[in-house]
């Protein structure tokens, strides 16, 4: 590894001295300027011709590598495909007694593949703006397109019908905001461009109890406790785990217990000493309150 | 000469005898069956439990204890992986409470060393004569026997998957879950600035938790850094809430212009169960008239719970969180049995208090 990284760093060097040893002979030995486009898309493959007779080295110095080969003057120098993948700016240098240089912009490719951020991974029902959906568009290469391009978001409940969004992107970036819906249930979103699809699944979940009711039923000398299905103010369910405190005081004193809903419901049991006083919370919502009186 | 030799190899087997008398116990021994007062007699039998030399401390006990040696061993030494079995005692401080020219009560404030800091037990013992020596009565513990069943469990569980690394940049992750600090409350003490209040899970995923606390100077630069450490119930359930205590030991809190608060929660799996039910909570005064909150701990699953640490918020009058204060119980929680807690409060914290809560931090050896 360490052996790797070592022979990582040489490279580099290498590749910045030799960078630096063309623009100095760039400077120095400066003939007529090279034809090249202005700008190509990234991955296509384009010639320059060059003037004169005999052998010259050609250089491409490119935002991510550097190539060296050969050239006969007087014919086309072929730029490959594979050579102009990295969008960015580059420079060809041709030197024989003397170099010759030119600079064109390698733009990225069309729109091809998507990057898609979806925030939070879990959002209470019936929040504004909760949800984000934010987009990246990239060329095959993985080179941000700056240009526009049309991404369509489809955003799919788990029941009812689904909606669409089509938004242009700006500087390679296309996001939306939306709010969560009333009902809990994975949400698909699925950002799409072209062939390039996306999906993500966001769930959305209960929110605070409300309406949080208990019923007190008696059992010899004491009273087992239930709460009705605990749900939020949009009639979903909290979801099985969720702690529910049940709270005694008697002349024993008080008496908690923090026990977890299971199939939608909280359930325990208190032994009882005299009239008792009973109040049921599920975090900071306060359920209702039973008076006990002790002889069940 | 000859009789020299005789006296001077008798007199040196005499001293090896001695020397080995001391070293095998002898002296304490000697204590224990010759106490010659019932201070004497605990003071023997605790060094003895100090020594961790049960069979001899149980010999020296007073006939009419109705215990047996294993009953003794694993009252004084803990069973089922407790806190007890990893403490040690380190002091034991004795007070006659009463005596007759036959009988005495002692009171003995045993001090055990245990990983989570010192942990109080204080008894009342039983002390008779027989002849001229001073014995303890040692009390048979009340061991809760529950009948042979089977418990039913639901066990509701949360795993996670995370992401796989190979995944391409932008793949989804699961969030951390979302907490919130739903009070905060800094307080002076005599040697220490102390921070107390509540937080609250409010995802519905299980939460690993951690909070913060940074005092800011006047000019907004940070004058100490401190976290909850232990006086928090780090696993918080969807939608628990715990109390929580952050000390600032040497800090006045004159040098406190504010406080930044940090609570972060990472999303961990985790078991709804155990439920441990915190009964008959009262307030009252102990043995050595110290204030505390006692009350008992019963263990609704079918599973032990080898250490438990009882946590509990109190409120003043308009249900401000006033303070926090923690204890540890050196008993396993044996499914259904009913353990004994207390919990200090300190004096000027009781006569403000207006009501309370308590929760119970669970650790068992084998995971749920």
């Amino acid at each position: 590894m360490a052996h790797r990284h070592r022979n990582f760093h040489r490279s580099l060097n290498r590749v910045a001295q030799l960078a630096a040893m063309l623009w100095v002979v760039m400077g120095m030995a400066m003939a007529d300027d090279l034809h090249v486009p202005a700008s190509v898309e990234a991955g296509q493959a384009f010639s320059i011709p060059t003037e004169g007779s005999g052998q010259a080295t050609f250089y491409v110095i490119g935002p991510d590598h550097v190539i060296k080969r050969g050239v006969n003057l007087g014919s086309e120098i072929q730029i490959q495909a594979a050579d102009v993948t990295a969008a960015g700016m580059y420079q060809v240098l041709v030197c024989s007694q003397a170099c010759s240089s030119a600079r064109f912009e390698v733009k990225a490719a069309q729109p091809a593949k998507l990057s898609f951020f979806l925030h939070p991974s879990r959002v209470p029902v019936s929040t504004p703006d909760s949800i984000d959906a934010t987009t990246l568009v990239f060329d095959r290469y993985w080179n941000l397109v700056l240009a526009p391009a049309a991404v369509d978001f489809h955003i799919t409940p788990a029941t009812g019908a689904g909606t669409s969004r089509k938004l242009e992107s700006h500087n390679g970036i296309a996001w939306m905001r939306m709010d969560s819906t009333a009902h809990e249930g994975p949400v698909q979103v699925t950002a799409a461009l072209g062939s390039a699809q996306e999906p993500r699944v966001i769930q959305q979940v209960a929110a605070e109890a409300c309406g949080l009711r208990m019923k007190a039923v008696p059992s010899g000398k004491s009273v087992v406790l239930e709460t009705d299905p605990v749900r939020d103010c949009s009639g979903n369910p909290l979801p099985d785990g969720t702690v529910v405190s049940f709270t005694k005081v008697d002349e024993a004193g008080k008496s908690t217990v923090d026990t977890p809903i299971k199939k939608g419901v909280a359930r325990t049991q208190f032994d009882l000493k005299g009239p008792a006083h009973i109040s049921v919370a599920c975090g900071v919502v306060l359920g209702n309150e039973v008076a006990v009186n002790g002889k069940l | 000469m000859k009789w020299g030799l005789v006296a001077a190899i008798t007199a040196l087997t005499a001293f090896l005898v001695g020397i080995a008398w001391v070293q095998s116990g002898g002296i304490a021994q000697h204590a224990m069956f010759s106490a010659g007062n019932p201070e004497e007699a605990v003071q023997a039998l605790m060094s003895e439990i100090q020594a961790r030399d049960y069979p001899r401390a149980y010999s020296a006990l007073d006939p009419s204890s109705d215990i047996d040696l294993e009953t003794f061993t694993q009252d004084v030494a803990g069973s089922d992986s407790s806190l007890r079995t990893y403490s040690s005692l380190q002091t034991a401080d004795i007070s006659p409470l009463h005596a007759t020219a036959d009988e005495a009560v002692v009171r003995v404030r045993m001090t055990w060393s245990s990983a989570v800091g010192s942990i109080d037990d204080v008894r009342d013992l039983h002390v008779r004569r027989e002849g001229s020596v001073w014995r303890v009565v040692w009390p048979k513990p009340a061991v809760q026997n529950v009948p042979p069943q089977v418990v039913s469990v639901n066990y509701l569980r949360w795993e996670v998957i995370g992401r796989n690394r190979s995944q391409a940049w932008g793949s989804q992750d699961v969030d951390s879950p979302k907490v919130r600090i739903t009070s905060m409350n800094a307080i002076a003490r005599p040697d220490r600035v102390v921070i107390v209040g509540e937080v609250e899970n409010e995802d519905t995923v299980p939460a690993y938790l951690n909070v913060n606390a940074t005092l800011l100077k006047a000019d907004g630069s940070p004058l100490e850094e401190e976290g909850s450490f232990d006086m928090i119930s780090h696993v918080l359930l969807p939608k628990q809430v715990s109390p929580y205590r952050i000390d600032f030991p040497g800090i006045q809190i004159a040098a406190v212009k504010s406080v930044r608060m940090d609570a972060r929660a990472l999303l961990v799996p985790a078991s709804a169960d155990p439920v441990i039910a915190v009964s008959d909570q009262q307030i009252v005064k102990d043995g050595l008239n110290r204030n505390v909150l006692k009350g008992e701990l019963v263990n609704q699953s079918g599973r032990p719970v080898n250490i438990a640490q009882v946590l509990a918020a109190y409120y003043d009058n308009s249900g401000k969180v006033i303070w926090v204060s923690d204890g540890y119980v050196d008993q396993a929680l044996m499914p259904q049995v009913a353990v004994p807690f207390a919990v200090d409060i300190p004096d000027d914290i009781a006569a403000k208090l207006k009501n309370y809560r308590v929760i119970v931090n669970h650790y068992s050896r084998t995971s749920s």
